[in-house]
């Protein structure tokens, strides 16, 4: 703190510190806590609030074992609540995607790092980063558009004589194929940046010592290349994760009838249940799922907050 | 490493890549000129441009295109300012305090919008602040100043202290230091934080949905339009986005070559 007033100034150093407390406490930290604390509490009529009913309790995160329903997987049975299984299939479904964007963007990473020709590198990020700069929406919108029933990919694979009858392509996994197609082509680049950037810091010497040394190309990756890209690894996974679970447009445009996803619900909740309350709770899991992610990543691949957030 | 073949299968998957991300666009965007009341490119029904006409046509979403250029400079005017002391604080610390500083500037960054809108919304809400564009404008603040910071704070890493001491030692008030010596230094930064800032807060939907109350902007316009009825005007307004955003690309691309071959002529000489 001393060091800042000799370096800036009494003035200087009073604005910055202001800014940044605005910033943390009014747009943060006491948000987020306003959130914790009225997930407890019930919703009511405006003239109740602050009267004998409005009290603490866990009541709003129980609806999320509410309305048991049933659910067929692997050719099992069996009851579980609702909101509880939507839970469940965004956690799973997001970390799919997270899995499949690294494992698209992998091979790609390495061809930018170690194999294209320096001279080119410039003109193919440039085209990789043209569908970043269109918005997320209409990246969304174009798979809405390519998957709809008797939509162009059906015709041009009939025109091909590949498929003969139109196939409605979003409602494979379970009614999740068209979900998962669109989040890991929102999101790809958010996989493929960080990974990268890692990538682009290995030594090429330590590539051709393992080879002389005798490793296999798998080898060579699994020792040596993929060890040094955990922190972009982890970066690219905690990124796409969070981005998925908590994407509305996507999981609405390219849905099917079967697909609900967790934010859809907490929509629901705010919109047209109109109960904030519950609306918070839901929210507050989310952002704890996503908490627990990033910590789980961060305790996996051995990386700090700093390696993550790039 | 393992010789051409390897190789040529990697450039191969590059391309198909390149296709795997350009393609969708091109669907989207060819869509606009087809006089089809769906949008797709196919069947083709043959050339029309009635698709723009109605786009500057709905009053709507001149008004919500409005709307969100207002937010975008109002997210900028907040955003850039905070990101950037954010990041001479932070740097300025060590240990300890400067974990846990970083550590909440990066939090919003790891939380979902919805999440960001939702307690934004309550948290005005017990002041009597009413939902709105201006709340928005707070939503998109909270995490988009994380991403001025981090920028302005990679380039702050290469700052060279020893000049703000000789500026201080030759006389120079802190204010003149400031605006001479490190903001200089910081430019290049806080204007990439700025333009980023602005194009984060512009497709910006999750936390805007939950903050805007009755007002739209741009993105969350569209996306009701896409859920209720759709028609081509979307992909009007995606052949104008994807449009200039090539336009943009050319630009950048032709600046670069140019300074490139700058580069290697003063290294011929």
């Amino acid at each position: 703190m001393s060091e800042l007033i000799r370096r800036f100034g009494t003035l200087l150093t009073t604005v910055a510190i202001l800014l940044t407390a605005f910033w943390l406490l009014f747009l943060v930290i006491f948000p987020y806590l306003g959130l914790f604390e009225q997930s407890f509490r019930p919703y009511l009529p405006v003239d109740e609030i602050g009267g004998p009913n409005d009290f603490y309790s866990v009541n709003n995160y129980l609806s999320m074992f509410h309305n048991p329903t049933e659910i067929n997987l692997l050719g099992l049975t069996f009851s579980v609540p609702i909101h509880l299984w939507v839970f469940f299939i965004t956690i799973l479904y997001s970390s799919i995607t997270a899995l499949a964007a690294l494992l698209l963007c992998y091979p790609l990473a390495y061809y930018m790092a170690k194999v294209i020709p320096p001279k080119s590198l410039p003109t193919f990020l440039l085209l990789l980063v043209i569908p970043m700069w269109v918005s997320e929406l209409l990246r969304a919108f174009a798979w809405f558009i390519i998957l709809a029933f008797n939509g162009p990919l059906t015709i041009v694979l009939q025109d091909l004589h590949i498929i003969t009858d139109p196939v409605r392509w979003v409602n494979g996994l379970g009614g999740y194929s068209g979900v998962v197609i669109g989040l890991v082509y929102a999101y790809i680049l958010f996989m493929l940046f960080p990974v990268y950037n890692s990538m682009s810091s290995l030594d090429t010497n330590q590539l051709e010592a393992a080879e002389d040394l005798g490793a296999r190309w798998w080898q060579t990756h699994w020792r040596v290349v993929v060890p040094h890209c955990k922190p972009g690894i982890a970066s690219g996974s905690v990124t796409v994760f969070m981005l998925a679970a908590g994407s509305i447009l996507v999981p609405t445009l390219v849905g099917s009838t079967r697909s609900r996803w967790f934010t859809e619900i907490i929509q629901q909740w705010m919109f047209e249940s109109q109960d904030w309350n519950t609306g918070a709770a839901y929210a507050f899991v989310l952002l704890i799922v996503c908490t627990i992610f990033v910590t789980l990543m961060m305790r996996f691949f051995k990386v700090g907050l700093a390696d993550i957030a790039k | 490493m393992q010789g051409k073949t390897s190789h040529l299968v990697l450039r191969i998957y590059s391309i198909v890549f390149l296709l795997y991300l350009l393609v969708p666009l091109a669907v989207m965007g060819g869509a606009a000129f087809n006089d089809s009341r769906f949008p797709s490119p196919l069947p083709w029904k043959g050339f029309t441009l009635r698709w723009f006409v109605d786009l500057f046509n709905d009053e709507t979403m001149l008004q919500s295109a409005l709307n969100t250029v207002i937010v975008g400079i109002f997210v900028v005017i907040l955003a850039v300012p905070i990101g950037t002391a954010g990041a001479i604080l932070v740097n300025s610390l060590k240990g300890r305090s400067r974990t846990l500083l970083y550590a909440t500037m990066i939090a919003p960054v790891l939380t979902p919008g919805a999440v960001i809108g939702i307690s934004t919304l309550l948290f005005w809400y017990k002041f009597n602040v009413p939902a709105g564009l201006h709340l928005s404008v707070l939503g998109q603040v909270s995490f988009i100043a994380a991403y001025v910071m981090l920028m302005v704070l990679a380039r702050l890493q290469s700052f060279d202290p020893a000049l703000e001491e000789a500026a201080l030692d030759l006389g120079a008030s802190h204010a003149q230091m400031l605006r001479r010596v490190l903001l200089p230094h910081l430019f290049p930064a806080v204007l990439a934080g700025a333009v980023l800032a602005f194009f984060q807060s512009v497709e910006n939907f999750n936390t805007t949905q939950f903050t805007r109350g009755s007002s739209t902007t741009l993105t969350v316009y569209v996306g009701s339009k896409v859920r209720s009825g759709i028609t081509p005007t979307i992909n009007a307004l995606a052949m104008i986005m994807i449009t200039l955003t090539i336009l943009g690309a050319i630009a950048y691309e032709i600046k670069r070559r140019r300074d490139a071959a700058r580069m290697a002529a003063l290294d011929a000489e």
